[in-house]
């Protein structure tokens, strides 16, 4: 570590520069480009256009995945505008040279589950992606985040991005995480303490010992929901946790070429006494299992606290803004969040539809069944996750509990394909948004971690995992 | 791009905090692959109550919205500075914008205006309260006023405002650095660590 020491942000941003006009945003070359059905017709179309072709079809992947059916018979869509939209990104795949993980492919999924599982998501790049969620990727310690249309034309015709340098934001959860708690709760609390814009214009970077201990899946949770804080990216230091889950993934180097890689990936932490633009820390000890209760991923409490009073608020806005959330979901102030009874629960999303999300929500319903008032899904993120947990035999143990178990995509967390809420029902969703008609017009979102969201399944109502007498010897264990 | 000079026009009030992309645009309208025709899709489902802003014959034609902080967080979705654009938007005030958001909008030839809340608060009042409530925003100039006395500068990245005023596409600003970036990529393609396909099972 030669003169000034640098963040974990900066040497990715640095080494990523291709010019630096002045008067302008610096250009930022891009390593990796992932594309999916909805947001890329229309900057294929620009492309046409203009007569460019892609840079770079290399640095480029596709799949299907948020408009894409999850019943086991999908390869015809009812729906002819949803199925025009796919037909339309084979059609640009093929015509431009873009390899697409299509929906029989056995690596078709999430665009931000694939990225990672398949090794194409590395520390160090950076990765861009029409779709909010690509602050997923940060969690194994590249810059990566998501952007509009017409850049992801821009990328598509130049391989750069214009960009103005973000601030840096680090975030410091210390101590060990108590029992039951895991990353999704983590990032509700951040929300819950920063809000929804209390990281605009700013990268997060995650540390601390509780970040440290937990896994790529837990770690990828956090980064995934960086932007309901508002934030450009969130970043993790790579580390042994990252090179053990990385190694032997089919576009990860092999053989010594591994070896020059991760020796380039170690350099990559944060150097001590690095300054960041604004800091944080959390006690892990002050974490708990958390439920939102309003319509932005900010109203959030503890599964042991009440649906707050709009009259605490000091702000007028704010009070307005409770009291709209309150109205849409149908929730009086004073109600202990365990006494509200839900309709349906959904186990997926970029955000928790991992291998280690399906064990820890398997290891809660096992032996137990879904409650005669709910109906309950689990989506796995791709298809290498659902061929993992059917060897693993989750796909039994969800089945035998009562709940669907479909293929992979995006499904009900925002509801683009058949998945979707009927109009007042209320869902417990390991999803990463809760605004007003996400997961259908009229629905009612409330965000929890899978634990939580399994164990809501099973009782009917909001449950604390913690106090959840019969699961103490498996989940615990 | 259509350029942004000088616009003069009735202003609506959206006094909501975090207005997200979701409710500038729900998803069932993702699913289209052309870029223009959201006019009819802009706050869909809160335009159903007929209390709502867009609603009001009072900011028919209004090519100004003045939100609360946060306008536009939340999903990536260019279709909501589409949607704005298509129905006849021009420029949003609020006191904070949403990155992504703020990023699409510039790409739209729509000018965010960033004021601090007070000065917000205070067009929402103006608006609300006052038939045929006007407003003037010079880009060039940066400055808005209106003719009940308010007048105020605002900051803009001079980029950002450039890019506006003169309509510049974007690719083509790039596209300026090609000899910088062919420079680049040929060093960086050397960097294997960082390269998507890196593996030797590198088919698809």
């Amino acid at each position: 570590m030669a003169g000034n020491p640098k963040t974990l942000f900066e040497k990715v941003w640095e080494s990523h520069i291709v010019a630096e006009p002045e008067n302008e945003p610096v250009l930022l070359y891009i390593d990796l480009h992932l594309i999916h059905e909805v947001t890329s017709p229309q900057a294929f179309e620009g492309l046409r256009l203009a007569g460019r072709k892609v840079r770079r079809p290399d640095r480029s992947i596709a799949t299907v995945d948020h408009n894409v059916p999850t019943t086991p018979n999908r390869l015809v869509i009812e729906d002819p505008i949803a199925a025009k939209q796919i037909e339309t990104l084979r059609k640009n795949c093929a015509d431009f040279g873009v390899t697409l993980y299509d929906v029989e492919s056995p690596r078709q999924g999430i665009v931000h589950v694939i990225g990672p599982e398949l090794g194409l998501t590395k520390p160090g790049m950076t990765i861009v992606c029409g779709d909010s969620h690509t602050s997923t990727h940060g969690a194994l310690g590249s810059l990566a985040f998501g952007i509009g249309t017409s850049e992801v034309e821009h990328v598509l015709a130049t391989q750069c991005l214009p960009q103005g340098k973000p601030k840096t934001f680090r975030i410091s959860i210390e101590g060990e995480l108590p029992e039951g708690v895991g990353a999704k709760d983590i990032v509700l609390g951040i929300i819950g303490r920063i809000g929804t814009d209390g990281a605009t214009g700013h990268v997060i970077e995650y540390a601390g010992s509780a970040i440290r201990s937990l896994s790529m899946e837990g770690r990828m949770t956090i980064c995934n929901m960086s932007i309901e804080a508002g934030a450009r990216a969130g970043m993790i230091a790579p580390d042994e946790t990252t090179f053990a889950w990385l190694k032997g993934r089919p576009f990860a180097p092999q053989g010594a070429a591994w070896d020059e890689a991760v020796a380039e990936w170690r350099k990559l932490a944060t150097d001590p006494g690095a300054q960041f633009d604004r800091e944080l820390t959390i006690p892990a000890v002050e974490i708990e299992p958390y439920v939102t209760w309003g319509t932005n991923p900010g109203m959030v409490v503890s599964v042991t606290a009440t649906v707050p009073d709009p009259a605490a608020e000091q702000s007028d806005a704010n009070r307005r803004a409770f009291t709209r959330a309150l109205e849409y979901m149908a929730l009086k102030p004073g109600t202990p969040m365990e006494e509200i009874a839900i309709d349906r629960v959904f186990i997926g999303s970029c955000t928790n539809s991992r291998i280690e999300d399906l064990r820890a929500a398997a290891k809660v319903v096992a032996g137990h069944h879904v409650h005669a008032n709910v109906r309950a899904m689990v989506v796995p993120g791709s298809q290498l996750v659902k061929a993992q947990a059917e060897r693993e035999g989750l796909d039994a143990i969800f089945r035998e509990a009562g709940f669907e178990w479909r293929e992979p995509g995006c499904s009900m967390c925002l509801g683009m394909n058949p998945d979707i809420l009927q109009p007042g029902e209320r869902c417990a969703s390991t999803s990463n948004r809760n605004f007003e008609g996400r997961q259908g017009q009229g629905g009612r979102t409330h965000l929890v971690s899978p634990m939580m969201a399994a164990a809501a399944a099973v009782t009917g109502h909001f449950t604390d995992v913690r106090t959840w007498e019969f699961r103490k010897a498996e989940v615990l264990a | 791009m259509e350029k942004f000079q000088t616009l003069t026009s009735k202003v609506m009030p959206l006094d909501r905090v975090n207005v997200d992309t979701d409710q500038i645009i729900p998803k069932q309208f993702l699913k289209r692959i052309e870029r223009t025709g959201y006019e009819d899709f802009l706050f869909f489902d809160w335009r159903k109550d007929p209390g709502f802003e867009l609603n009001n014959a009072r900011y028919k034609g209004a090519q100004i919205l003045v939100a609360a902080r946060n306008f536009g967080c939340g999903s990536s979705r260019e279709h909501a500075a589409w949607a704005l654009s298509d129905y006849g938007f021009r420029c949003v005030i609020a006191p904070t914008f949403a990155d992504i958001f703020h990023s699409n909008a510039g790409k739209n030839g729509i000018l965010l205006v960033t004021l601090p809340e007070e000065q917000v608060q205070t067009l929402l009042d103006r608006a609300s309260h006052r038939d045929g409530y006007t407003l003037t925003v010079s880009l060039k100039e940066s400055t808005i006023r209106d003719e009940q006395g308010f007048a105020t500068t605002f900051a803009i990245d001079p980029f950002r405002r450039d890019c506006l005023l003169e309509g510049l596409d974007d690719i083509g600003l790039t596209l300026r650095h090609a000899a910088e970036l062919d420079q680049f990529e040929k060093q960086h393609d050397a960097a294997f660590w960082v390269k998507p396909r890196a593996g030797e099972g590198a088919q698809a």
